[in-house]
């Protein structure tokens, strides 16, 4: 067992997060120079540093916070964070670790609906053909995000620039693809 | 050494005049590309967002579907499918147990023996040794190399070029006569795949990165990233109406101010398909 | 007939809570050759001592064997109480019945065992022992100090006014040091130079002080009290005895286009220099690597003008030997600049500069004369951003440690810059503000609230140049991390300490121990933070770690006393455990048979060549010989002589072997 483990609740985020993306949360001195370089922190609820600082707290319902929050959704995972961290902790690895473990315990923020339905219909698309079918991908995300006119006039101009396939390109191994998913599933 | 290509779904798609681009070159230089078959998504964005064990799933199998093809070099030209490609590769190579895991997931044996390069990286093995005799259009332009988040983030695991002020993308352009500025929003994100669920984060992004290019004088920022040119080029209306300009600088691939130099035509390297037109040939 | 005394201490109950000491001290009472054997509770103590010393006497005792704690611990102490009881410190023995059995086992019949048999191998031990001589080398009593910077100069100072000599050297070609390029010095804002500038005079006039600047050491042999040490007097082509000092040659050369040093890079100096118009020694010296002669062999103006004749081309550096009885290393440190910070341009942008450059703009014998100018355009900054912790606290720059000083003069910058321009803006972004010293949180909120210093928490992600502005993203981490974008004219970075060029180098010349980041190591962290591992080796300043000017001078002075108390004897006195080579009847000698691996393996620089002649005068053989001035009795000779010719004093083949056989051995 690792030292941290003997110390770090056993029931806190923190202590997941430290099992599972090997992120220590103690090394960070909230020196703030991730949420500085965040391309998106000015939309974010809870900017990097702020969700470091949370998770030190192992208080539970700071955790809360943490997997109700948009600021996961709204990580584009641009690295820049990582890059210039002085004590080189991965957020990013942390911050796909948050959004899974949020959609799982189904405290998914609401504003980030859209961003999800995004993922969600990419996943979809490539599921049953293996690779990606932009016009299944856009028809099955305004279904979810029930945005009919967004880039209605990019249509016309992506397919006049042959940009946009009418059909999907299948691949032959789509039954293993579609077995990839499956036992990737939980 | 036989070179494989994993095009990705972006070149196949909507940065088609990329892929034109890159197997135009490939043609005038006499290199051989040989697409790894049947080749499936690598996830992008969406895998490593929603399902982990996915994520790296999707990409080992492009990579195990190259080893079985005697692939021993890969050329990755979207840059997004490279990180993808790379972060498995190298996820896989420090835990054996996932490595298994993965395996048994993409019912294929799987290795790690490929070699991963990226645009530049083929380009600056394969081409810039032949480039100077076939340059007959010296492509003089001022020019801002935007390089993005994913060729030299994370650093330690691509272990490409400097994630501070690279210059291999700069290098690379002034072998073909261009003078690349000094460009601080290189690697600023361009608002990646929130161009559809959150087109105004993009359009605020992508737009500084235009902003400062045309503010220092460059005719034309050179991406090396279908992702990167979408966010910069096709979505040019939104941004010029988020934030009320009428920004003009085109945004060209590498590979294609390399076509242009060696004097293919516009049409050749896929230029008309762009949605910000360049006048700049 | 040996005789031993054996005292079993119990440690208050350290020892006696898991040992049964009166058990112990009865068994062994029961061995041949033990005359007396008892327990008590504290021997250490005055009572304890005196149990032994009436014992030495009382049952005449030939050797004696303390089981106690460590002989780390007091193995000087008992060594001592023997010696007043008459008896030769060096049969007096330690059996460690602490740290090696009581502290580390439980209480019962086994540990009580072990600790009769960690006795017995002492007793035999002892009896083997020599009542040896302490061995007692001389002192010079002339003291180096390498380095002229306030902590050399201190030291050096305060040695030649216990009435030692001192010989200074400095590798520049003047003394004064990182303080001589300050402005102002915290926390009292006090001229730098005004209180630095007298002290460099004292040491060039003092009686007891030789300085020699432009010069570096050469190598350093030797061992404390008897160094020898060369330097190279590099030269600066001019005799120093016929130039006056006028300066003209300064202003007349032509290659004036090389970057000043002493201004950081922001101003240029000629190839024939004075550092700085307040140098001591106030002597030009020609920078070969830079002179149009030496590169082309053309020029000599500075020749054809000098009045006196002073110049001298072909001048060749000069080595010096000289003996020394205890060096202080006063080397000091450096910064980081600005290229090494990626994030904030790699050293492209003009006016992102490091403290230092800043004390030079500050400095009213600067490049700019005190006014605070931008080094690009030459325009005063109407805002300023400092930047704390850049390249500190940052292990994925290599520095995690703290630099120390840099809170306080990132403070005093930006009061500074606010005296100079009233209606400048100043920024502060740091983490934390450590200013503890005397009157250092004082002078800190000086700055916050009287000259309206805005203070930032929160570090850069990066600054960048636009329109000639440097944009500095950051971030206010009191407000929940909220971004800040300052448009600022100029940025200092607050950089790291970090160790002077060529410490490393130095180091290895004189066997001195240095950690990771190459800041000399002290002895002892707390107790002993002025010697170095290397006996008569000291430390003075921030070559140990970057440090303010109050605890270099402390420090300097501090070992400037260590120096007098070694000058204060006439002889040193070292323990006699030492390796000895032997030697028997001629015409063998010894049984070494002049191989020498040992000199190559000994760590010490020990071990040294003998010659044997016959009556003629002819070398007939060759052994080592061990200098036992540098012995520290490691043993690795021992073990590797092959033909068995070296043994050790005090810890002998013989009484290893009899502490073994004991082991083995019922009893």
């Amino acid at each position: 067992m690792s030292h941290s483990e003997h110390h770090t609740e056993r029931n806190s985020l923190a202590y997941v997060i430290e099992k599972n993306v090997e992120v220590h949360a103690q090394k960070c001195y909230q020196c703030g120079k991730c949420s500085a370089g965040c391309p998106v922190a000015d939309q974010m609820d809870l900017p990097p540093s702020i969700v470091m600082r949370l998770l030190q707290t192992e208080d539970i319902a700071n955790d809360e916070k943490i997997l109700r929050s948009h600021s996961i959704w709204l990580c584009v995972t641009c690295e820049m964070c990582l890059s210039r961290c002085p004590m080189e902790i991965d957020i990013p690895s942390m911050m796909d670790y948050l959004r899974q473990k949020s959609r799982s315990e189904k405290k998914v923020n609401k504003n980030a609906k859209n961003i999800i339905a995004f993922h969600k219909s990419f996943l979809n698309s490539i599921r049953f053909t293996g690779r990606l079918y932009e016009l299944g991908l856009i028809l099955d995300y305004k279904r979810q995000s029930l945005n009919m006119t967004q880039d209605i006039s990019l249509a016309p101009k992506m397919i006049s620039r042959g940009k946009l396939h009418l059909f999907p390109n299948m691949i032959k191994g789509t039954a293993q693809i579609a077995r990839i998913f499956k036992k990737t599933s939980k | 050494m036989k070179t494989g290509i994993y095009p990705g779904c972006s070149l196949t798609g909507s940065a088609r005049d990329y892929n034109e681009s890159v197997f135009a070159l490939a043609e005038a230089f006499g290199l051989e590309l040989i697409q790894i078959p049947d080749w499936n998504c690598c996830g992008a964005t969406a895998a490593h967002n929603l399902n982990k064990e996915l994520s790296l799933a999707l990409p080992a199998r492009i990579l195990a579907l190259a080893e079985q093809n005697g692939l021993d070099e890969i050329i990755v030209p979207c840059a997004a499918c490279y990180s993808r490609l790379v972060v498995t590769q190298h996820e896989l190579k420090n835990n054996p147990e996932l490595k298994n895991r993965i395996s048994e997931v993409i019912e294929m044996d799987y290795r790690g023996t490929s070699s991963i390069l990226n645009v530049i990286e083929w380009i600056d093995k394969y081409i810039i040794p032949k480039l100077d005799e076939k340059i007959v259009k010296p492509f003089n332009y001022k020019v801002a190399c935007y390089y993005g988040c994913l060729l030299v983030r994370p650093n330690k695991i691509l272990n490409y070029d400097r994630a501070e002020d690279p210059q291999t993308l700069d290098l690379v352009m002034s072998k073909i006569g261009a003078d690349p500025i000094d460009y601080p929003y290189k690697t600023e994100c361009c608002g990646a795949g929130l161009s559809i669920s959150r087109t105004d984060i993009v359009s605020k992004l992508s737009g500084k990165i235009i902003e400062d290019a045309e503010h220092r004088g460059a005719d034309a920022i050179i991406v090396a990233c279908p992702m990167c040119h979408s966010n910069l080029d096709m979505r040019r209306p939104d941004i010029n109406k988020y934030w009320d300009t009428e920004y003009k600088i085109p945004v060209i691939f590498v590979t294609q101010a390399i076509g242009l130099a060696i004097g293919l035509s516009p049409q050749k390297v896929g230029l008309k398909r762009h949605f910000v037109e360049v006048k700049i040939s | 007939m040996a005789r031993i005394g054996v005292f079993i201490c119990h440690c208050g109950e350290n020892i006696s809570a898991t040992v049964d000491c009166g058990k112990v001290a009865e068994t062994i009472g029961k061995l041949k050759h033990v005359a007396y054997s008892t327990e008590y509770k504290y021997m250490c103590s005055d009572p304890g001592q005196t149990l032994i010393k009436d014992a030495i006497k009382e049952h005449k005792l030939t050797g004696v064997v303390v089981s106690a704690c460590s002989p780390r611990m007091h193995e000087p102490t008992f060594r001592k109480a023997c010696a007043e009881g008459g008896l030769n410190p060096f049969l007096c023995e330690m059996a460690n019945l602490r740290e090696h059995c009581s502290w580390v086992h439980e209480k019962n019949e086994l540990t009580t065992e072990k600790a009769i048999d960690i006795v017995r191998t002492q007793v035999e031990k002892v009896k083997l022992n020599s009542a040896l001589q302490p061995i007692k080398v001389p002192v010079t009593k002339t003291a180096m100090v390498i380095g002229g910077g306030i902590a050399g100069i201190q030291s050096a100072l305060d040695i030649a006014n216990t009435g030692h000599k001192v010989i200074m050297i400095e590798r520049s070609p003047s003394i004064g040091g990182h303080m001589s390029q300050l402005s102002e010095t915290f926390p009292t804002l006090d001229c730098s130079q005004c209180i630095l500038t007298p002290r460099m005079v004292e040491v060039a006039q003092h009686p007891n002080i030789t300085l020699y600047t432009y010069a570096e050491v050469e190598s350093v042999e030797g061992f404390i009290g008897n160094f020898k040490v060369k330097i190279r007097k590099k030269s600066k082509s001019l005799d120093e005895k016929v130039c006056t000092g006028c300066g003209l040659c300064t202003t007349k050369c032509p290659q004036k286009k090389i970057p000043n040093e002493f201004e950081q890079g922001m101003g240029m100096r000629p190839a024939i220099y004075i550092p700085f118009p307040q140098a001591v020694p106030n002597r030009p010296v020609i920078d070969r690597e830079h002179c149009t002669y030496y590169i082309k062999g053309k020029c000599k103006v500075c020749e054809v003008v000098c009045p006196t004749k002073a110049i001298r081309f072909d001048q060749p550096d000069e080595i010096l030997e000289l003996e020394i009885g205890a060096i202080v290393i006063a080397t000091g440190f450096d910064i980081k600049h600005a290229d090494f910070f990626p994030e904030y341009g790699y050293g492209k942008y003009k006016d992102i500069i490091d403290g230092l450059q800043f004390e030079r703009l500050a400095s009213a014998s600067g490049p700019t004369s005190g006014a605070i100018r931008r080094p690009s355009d030459g325009q005063v900054p109407k805002s300023i951003v400092f930047i704390a912790c850049a390249g500190s606290r940052d292990p994925a720059k290599g520095i995690a440690y703290c630099s120390k000083i840099c809170c306080m003069y990132t403070a005093k910058h930006a009061m500074l810059y606010k005296h100079k321009v009233h209606e400048g803006r100043a920024h502060v972004f740091y983490m934390d503000i450590r200013s503890g010293g005397k009157n250092y949180d004082e002078f800190v909120r000086r700055a916050i609230e009287e000259d309206h210093v805005k203070y930032i928490r929160g570090r850069v992600s990066t600054v960048f140049e636009r329109d000639g502005k440097l944009i500095v993203k950051g971030v206010d981490t009191l407000l929940g991390a909220q971004p800040v974008e300052i448009v600022a004219d100029m940025v200092v970075l607050a950089t790291a300490g970090v160790a002077n060029s060529g410490a490393e180098d130095l180091a290895q010349k004189l066997h001195v121990s240095y950690d990771a980041h190459k800041f000399f190591a002290e002895a002892h962290p707390k107790l002993k933070p002025i010697e170095t591992n290397t006996a008569g080796i000291f430390l003075a300043g921030a070559c140990q770690n970057p440090k303010d000017i109050p605890d270099t001078v402390s420090q300097a002075s501090g070992a400037a006393v260590k120096v007098a108390a070694l000058f204060s004897q006439s002889e040193l006195t070292r323990e006699p455990l030492v390796a000895v080579v032997n030697r028997t009847a001629p015409p063998m000698y010894s049984t070494c048979v002049g191989c020498f691996l040992c000199q190559t393996v000994c760590p010490y620089q020990a071990i040294e060549r003998e010659d044997f002649k016959n009556r003629e005068g002819k070398i007939v053989k060759t052994v080592a010989k061990i200098n036992e001035g540098l012995c520290q009795g490691c043993g690795t000779c021992v073990a590797l002589c092959r033909s068995k010719s070296i043994d050790l004093l005090g810890y002998s083949n013989n009484q290893v072997y009899a502490e073994v056989v004991a082991l083995l051995n019922e009893y």
